[in-house]
């Protein structure tokens, strides 16, 4: 009984080092239930890119990444369960794609030392890094696709939109509520009217907002819709005959699940988007070659170049170059939550790195700081083509409005802070 | 042989009305208060107490409220998720209006506002019965949402309209917000539990839960025998409610720490509740308990063994975890009607007679 004792112990021993020799990056992601359409190609892009770090360059700096999978269903119950489970064995950053789950974990993760990545979503007054030193929201933020949104449809009606209508169609809860208030001052700025609709979750039930839609024509249609509403939403604006080219999503309601099944009448809806779009990248040979042949994939490997599955691929591809800049930074391999956040404050990337990484011309070039934890906050319009059956990017990237977002980032960040009692400054 | 009453003389009322007439059942429970007190608080982590005790604690105080009403005095509703949303708002808005005020008060006043609502929805209860009170109670589940969505007051006017708990503390010791122990907000809970239970107890067994079980089963005959039913009915839904509201309330402040009204306490809230009780047994301060137990452990339980011990994949998982429990329910209700307390009475009944039960 004593020497198994003493193997035990010193196997617990042995084991401690071996168990560190890995990056572990948890993936909260929700393969079922009413957002599963949008989680699955998502989570398969995250995933995938770590494994094919790990299959054809031996991980990241010579360490694996492993990543811990939990199911969260986009429920914030769940969410709580998979951050406590995951947070224990050394999660590096949390991706948790759910603004809900975001808010949750800001305070436990500012308290437990784990940065949050909220790409393009959660909280946007995360962007003040001063108050939120372990929130992330770069490469953009909801007010950059609200203002971004608005230069468009300024740019489409002529470069004016006084005396217009602008719906605005969104999920009832604090995702679909977040561009609000840049709305509100946009339309002060540019003279249109904002109807607000909200849809209640999980938004299969839409026909009295269509409805109204349908009586009062407004000149465009913003949607900030997930999950099963997207589908919705399309068929539903088929439905009335609204004009396709003047209903805009956000970039999370613009992806070939959201558009497919409307059919040919889909065509010509716009949506926003931070990242290039299809397989015409050169990193797709190798995800082919090292992960999806290979059987390691973690879908079915039929979500390659889609919306989604581009978005978590690049996702990942931000972790795993915050995981190299904290390895630099801090000259060590095995690094250790607080040096992956000084890594991800420090995170820049140029054309010629995206290049190097096989993705040319696939993002914005970034440049992430203390002061400015969203990035860019640039994006373009891609339309949907029904008979191509894919999405093409119809403008460059647009920048959005800072003189009315830097403004409203400062004010919500500060109420936050004074709220929480944060004194804002820098790590 | 081991579990009996014989050698137990009881002397007076008091003992012969006891919770645990036998001897072996006290020290059981008296056990399991010990272990609970003593010596789980030192045993917990951050997980633990997140993935099982706070939800468990809180979902038995919530259908320990929901019993009170559906088993005992026979009025179904489907608004607890509703009224939890008044308990978690209530709490909220005491939270930040009076921020030198002990959180445990807080959440007892939620509570008691909580109870001020339910009696409001529960008049129609003395015109519709059953199945139609159901859809009345039903409307109080989505009016409630819909208020909290729509009047920013309720969320003080932030932008997300999300509510968050700024961090409270009770004798220092922070029970809200991010930077808690993990067994301060557990003992912080057990003790609102415990509190209830003993509470939901006292009254069940005397007279005011007499008058509610003669309402539920057969409101003509109880008002004969003099049980008046506005007062009844009124009471079971106060009651009720503030166990819900207290419940809601802990959900939001000490568990969840934000939520947001629609997802968070939503009609699914009310039916999970609703199955508690059915599951663990109607008309019964045990079957709270393990109808509690039952829905909030067993789906983590299957999902540790199935994703974290074997390695499946988590969406398979996700799935096989709804079709067992699901099953399950099936399984349980067929066998047995009256629930898990029903069970648990059956087996205690034959360990009684075990060996010799002729």
């Amino acid at each position: 009984m004593k020497t198994r004792l003493a193997g035990l112990a010193l196997g617990a021993l042995l084991a401690v080092p071996a168990v560190a020799q890995e990056l572990v990056i948890p993936d909260l992601s929700y393969r079922t239930g009413p957002y599963a359409a949008n989680g699955i190609p998502f989570s398969d892009g995250y995933q995938d890119y770590f494994t094919l770090l790990n299959e054809r360059d031996g991980g990241i700096g010579g360490v694996k990444v492993r990543i811990v999978e939990c199911e969260t269903g986009y429920n914030t119950e769940k969410g709580v369960e998979c951050y406590e489970a995951t947070k224990g064995e050394g999660a590096l950053v949390y991706q948790p794609l759910s603004t809900g789950i975001t808010y949750q974990l800001i305070p436990k993760a500012t308290a437990d030392g784990i940065p949050i990545h909220s790409m393009g979503y959660g909280r946007t007054s995360a962007a003040n890094g001063e108050v939120f030193p372990w929130v992330f929201n770069y490469p953009g933020t909801y007010w950059d696709s609200a203002s971004i949104m608005v230069k468009h449809a300024m740019e489409v009606s002529g470069g004016s939109l006084e005396g217009k209508t602008i719906a605005l169609l969104y999920h009832n809860s604090a995702y679909g509520k977040e561009p609000i208030r840049t709305l509100e001052e946009l339309s002060k700025k540019h003279g249109f009217t904002l109807t607000q609709l909200p849809i209640d979750a999980p938004g299969q039930e839409q026909k009295s907002q269509w409805l109204q839609i349908r009586r009062e024509r407004p000149d465009f249609v913003f949607f900030w819709g997930w999950g099963v509403m997207n589908q919705v939403a399309v068929q539903e604006a088929v439905n009335v005959r609204y004009p396709m080219d003047h209903f805009i999503g956000v970039w999370w309601s613009g992806a070939e699940n959201d558009v497919t099944p409307a059919g040919a009448g889909a065509d010509g809806y716009k949506s926003t988007n931070f990242t290039g779009v299809g397989k015409d990248f050169p990193i797709f040979a190798d995800l082919q070659k090292y992960v999806v042949d290979t059987g390691k994939a973690a879908g079915d490997g039929s979500y390659l170049g889609q919306v989604q599955y581009n978005r978590g691929m690049y996702a990942a591809l931000l972790a795993a170059e915050a995981i190299k800049t904290a390895q630099e930074i801090h000259g060590t391999k095995e690094i250790t939550p607080a040096q992956m956040r000084d890594g991800m404050e420090a995170l820049e990337l140029s054309e010629a790195d995206y290049a190097a990484l096989g993705l040319p011309n696939f993002a914005p070039e970034l440049k992430v700081s203390c002061q400015n934890h969203s990035g860019p906050g640039k994006a373009l319009i891609q339309q949907w083509d029904a008979t191509a059956g894919k999405w093409t990017a119809i403008t460059d990237y647009i920048e959005s409005d800072r003189e009315v977002i830097d403004p409203l980032i400062a004010e919500d960040s500060e109420a936050y802070a004074k709220e929480n009692g944060i004194t804002p400054g820098c790590m | 042989m081991l579990y009996r009453e014989a050698g137990e003389f009881k002397t007076s009322y008091a003992e012969d009305n006891a919770t645990f007439p036998l001897k072996l059942d006290r020290w059981a429970y008296r056990l399991l208060l010990v272990v609970a007190v003593l010596v789980v608080p030192f045993l917990i982590n951050d997980y633990w107490v997140n993935a099982v005790f706070l939800p468990f604690l809180i979902y038995a105080i919530a259908a320990l409220g929901l019993n009170i009403l559906v088993g005992y005095c026979g009025q179904v509703s489907l608004g607890t998720g509703g009224f939890m949303a008044v308990g978690a708002y209530a709490a909220y808005k005491l939270m930040t209006a009076f921020p030198e005020i002990n959180i445990a008060f807080h959440i007892v006043a939620a509570g008691a506002i909580t109870a001020g609502v339910g009696v409001l929805f529960g008049l129609p209860s003395l015109r519709i019965k059953g199945f139609y009170l159901a859809v009345a109670t039903l409307a109080a589940q989505f009016f409630l949402v819909w208020l909290f969505n729509r009047v920013p007051w309720f969320y003080n006017y932030s932008a997300s309209g999300q509510i968050s708990a700024p961090e409270r503390t009770l004798f220092g010791v922070a029970i809200t917000g991010p930077e808690t122990h993990a067994w301060a907000t557990y003992l912080f809970c057990l003790a609102f539990t415990l509190a209830s239970a003993w509470i939901a107890r006292n009254l069940t067994r005397g007279a005011q839960g007499r008058r509610w079980m003669a309402i539920r089963d057969m409101d003509i005959a109880a008002e004969i025998i003099g049980v008046n039913p506005l007062t009844a009915k009124l009471s079971a839904f106060a009651v009720s409610s503030f166990f819900i509201g207290v419940a809601g309330a802990l959900f939001f402040a000490v568990y969840l720490g934000a939520v947001e009204v629609g997802e968070a306490f939503g009609i699914n809230k009310s039916f999970l509740i609703l199955f508690m009780v059915i599951i663990g047994g109607l008309g019964s301060i045990f079957g709270s308990f393990a109808g509690a137990a039952f829905m909030v452990l067993l789906p983590v339980l299957l999902k540790n063994v199935l994703a974290g011990g074997l390695g499946w994949p988590t969406d398979v998982v996700a799935h096989l975890e709804l079709m067992i429990v699901g099953a399950l329910i099936v399984v349980f209700l067929i066998a047995e009607p009256h629930g898990l307390a029903q069970l648990w009475r059956v087996t205690k009944e034959k360990l009684r007679l075990w060996p010799f039960p002729h």
